[in-house]
């Protein structure tokens, strides 16, 4: 059992932040790893990967986006409430290492996972540019977060309603134009942004790494759901991952794969809705 | 004289069937499919039993255990006591009488099926052990004084459960770390509720737990902690991991949506109750049109539980012949009644979906078996030219599982084999690691529950004494 000791909603309550006691995961968690959870008995196991960590006080940031069932019921908890069941921390953690300059870019809610990666490679001694994008103003999330954690931050809106009118891939081609010292980009948001993102810096020949969040079951390498097509080979994203050299991801396989249960989703959403009501 | 009592006493009843749900009717649901014996069948099945001097029967049972003993006492009603001889020498009964193959251990050397059909050793074992758990009085044994060693069990499979269970007995402090959120292993997550109830897992877990071992869930061993973060704090560390790795027909296609490894078709139905949704949340394809591949045990059971969850035609896909099957008799026969399709002899080459990502379809070649293999099974070889296609709109691949590199690449100093299993002194579990014990699939590759207990009594028996002479 894990208790919730804070909640915030955010981006129009799309998004939701919750603190969470879990002090092993706290204590062993690095930046890029994430848990899987599972709110209560009937629940499913789903990946979040972590908006970071404190030791000292033995919890988690839980960063998720509303978008089904069980991030639904999620958000209906509240604080002194429990999560049934927390494991981790999964995953490879970022390798985070001081090579120059580093843009971090962070589309939706993929800017929670950004945070505390950016955050690693401003302490590792990196000049970092951040770029966060949202569709409009209202749901842009940790703009001052991001902001400490970088040197500089950018922010897009696809309505131009806040920061730059455009995709977080405009404001980047700018400043891959401008600097020719970037040494590496780090690309986690919608897989559309990401496959996009890749594009253009394959354009530009520099060194791109994404987090992926496909489907998981047990996430410890066992069932292999998770399985993503990279550089031609299965890796499970579970043990192999989460982060991969966003050049040889197969974008289109990762779609279709996490669209493989959508008539079921719908059902679950439906049956928790009728029984709000 | 002895060989006289035994010819009289040649059994004149015939092997008593267990009565079991009829074929079409358990093929639409998830419940138990033998119903186990009634006290009258199994006293009668028991007085068949020779009571032989020299019983050959405890020589097939790698746990050895008093089989003329535990059926005597059923053939006089003393159910209880059965269930506790049982228990002297096997901690899991329930689960051995469900899913041991008897046939290949003990009742294979059983005199009795020399000129008839031998003893029923392991529906009597069931029998015993579920009277206990339903009707009868469980005993909490009494444990040795406290020793003041810890011990720590990765893993809570067939392995880790009876190491757990017989060092606590020995006096030594047992917590065993799970890795998914629920204890039991491949007894949770792979075998199916109709062939081995969960409630019977969770009540052998519980009367551990009654024993004082600790359980903790969820506790990833390579991420959480490692194995020396383990070993600052116990005395000794015993990794039951299992054989946690699934592996892939390596063809074109493979990832399609709808093709599954049967680790995580199992999983979702077993661990998470996928069979139930939308009650519980974790969705599971329900393919009209199902293909397996591999004919084992995992092979039979993923046909079976397809059927269950609705398909119309499902079909097991092997490259070997029939008598290659390592499936027990017992399983395929139960999938056959059921319906499942055998289609032997036949290999697949590619998977064929539509623009969504779905599989929609298998190529297959047909094979002839040639000279016998480095396994000293015929190898089967392909029919040049004898590509054909199968619709499936599901399909899950079940041809075995590899060693999982988790928690070995986090463990310095644990010597791997080259196909990535721990090694470990079959007599003893130990590895090259000091203070480190190991055994069950993660040693041997995939085998059977019966033999994991096995290996996890010899590394008990090891560590015992390796904590003693401290």
């Amino acid at each position: 059992m894990h208790k919730i000791i804070y909640k915030r909603e955010m981006a129009e309550k799309t998004v939701c932040h919750f603190k969470v006691e879990a002090s092993r995961i706290a204590r062993k968690a690095k930046p890029g790893q994430f848990v899987v959870l599972k709110v209560n008995e009937t629940g499913e196991r789903i990946p979040l990967t972590m908006g970071g960590t404190d030791p000292t006080t033995g919890t988690i940031d839980l960063i998720f986006q509303v978008v089904g069932k069980t991030t639904a019921l999620l958000r209906t908890l509240n604080v002194g409430d429990d999560i049934e069941d927390i494991i981790g921390p999964l995953g490879k953690p970022t390798h985070i290492e001081n090579i120059g300059t580093v843009i971090c870019v962070g589309g939706g809610t993929g800017v929670a996972v950004m945070y505390p990666i950016t955050k690693a490679y401003k302490e590792a001694g990196n000049h970092v540019i951040a770029i966060i994008g949202a569709r409009t103003k209202d749901l842009l999330i940790l703009e001052d977060e991001m902001k400490a954690a970088s040197h500089d931050l950018r922010v897009t809106t696809d309505d131009g309603s806040y920061g730059v009118h455009g995709f977080v891939t405009d404001v980047l081609r700018k400043i891959l134009d401008e600097r020719k010292d970037v040494k590496l980009v780090v690309g986690i948001g919608p897989v559309p942004m990401m496959k996009f993102l890749c594009k253009l810096t394959k354009e530009y020949g520099v060194k791109t790494m994404v987090s992926l969040n496909p489907i998981m079951v047990d996430a410890t390498g066992m069932c292999g759901a998770c399985r993503v097509t990279v550089g031609g080979k299965t890796r499970f994203c579970c043990v192999d991952g989460p982060e991969f050299d966003g050049h040889e991801v197969d974008y289109d396989e990762l779609v279709k794969r996490q669209r493989a249960y959508l008539t079921e989703e719908k059902v679950s959403m439906e049956k928790f809705m009728a029984a709000g009501k | 004289m002895a060989e006289k009592e035994e010819k009289e006493k040649k059994p004149k009843v015939p092997r008593q069937k267990m009565p079991e749900q009829e074929p079409k009717a358990r093929a639409k649901n998830f419940d138990e499919v033998p119903f186990g014996y009634t006290p009258e069948l199994a006293q009668l099945e028991a007085s068949r039993c020779l009571q032989c001097k020299k019983p050959k029967c405890i020589e097939g049972c790698p746990v050895e255990i008093d089989i003329p003993a535990f059926i005597k006492l059923i053939s006089e009603g003393d159910f209880d006591g059965s269930a506790r001889k049982l228990k002297e020498r096997n901690s899991l009964p329930a689960i051995c009488g469900r899913v041991c193959p008897q046939e290949d251990q003990c009742e294979k050397l059983c005199i009795v099926g020399k000129k008839d059909q031998p003893v029923a050793i392991g529906r009597l074992e069931r029998f015993a052990a579920d009277w206990e758990r339903t009707k009868g009085t469980i005993i909490i044994p009494e444990k040795a004084p406290s020793t003041g060693k810890k011990v720590a069990v990765v893993g809570s499979g067939p392995a880790g459960l009876t190491l757990a269970g017989d060092l606590i007995l020995k006096g030594h402090e047992v917590t065993i770390f799970e890795a998914l959120h629920k204890p039991g292993g491949v007894l949770i997550y792979g075998i199916p509720e109709f062939r081995l109830p969960k409630a019977i897992v969770q009540a052998e877990v519980n009367y551990l737990e009654r024993l004082g071992v600790k359980v903790e869930c969820n506790c990833v061993i390579g991420r959480i902690e490692t194995v020396d973060e383990l070993l600052q704090e116990y005395n000794a560390v015993f990794l039951g991991l299992g054989a946690g790795l699934p592996q892939f027909l390596n063809i074109p296609g493979e990832n399609f949506c709808g093709i599954y490894s049967a680790n995580e078709y199992l999983t979702r139905s077993n661990l998470m109750k996928a069979y139930l949704f939308p009650k519980y949340d974790t969705p599971i394809a329900r393919g009209k049109n199902v293909a397996v591949f591999g004919a084992g045990n995992v092979a039979m059971d993923s046909a079976r539980t397809a059927l269950r969850l609705g398909a119309d035609t499902v079909r097991i896909i092997y490259r070997r012949s029939r008598d290659e099957m390592p499936a027990r008799i017992e399983e395929v026969h139960h999938a056959e009644e059921e319906g499942v399709q055998f289609y032997l002899l036949t290999a697949p080459t590619k998977f064929l979906g539509d623009d969504n990502g779905w599989v929609t379809g298998v190529e297959c070649l047909r094979m002839e078996l040639g000279e016998p293999d480095d396994s000293g099974r015929r190898r089967p070889i392909p029919i040049k030219g004898s590509e054909f296609q199968l619709e499936c709109d599901m399909a899950v691949v079940a041809i075995g599982a590899g060693a999982n590199p988790l928690l070995p690449t986090t463990t310095p100093g644990l010597d791997l084999n080259k196909r990535g299993y721990i090694v470990a002194d079959l007599e003893t579990g130990k590895t090259s690691k000091p203070g480190v014990w190991a055994g069950g699939d993660i040693v041997t590759g995939s085998a059977t529950v019966i033999l994991a207990m096995g290996a996890g009594r010899k590394a008990a028996n090891s560590i015992h004494d390796f904590l003693m002479n401290k």
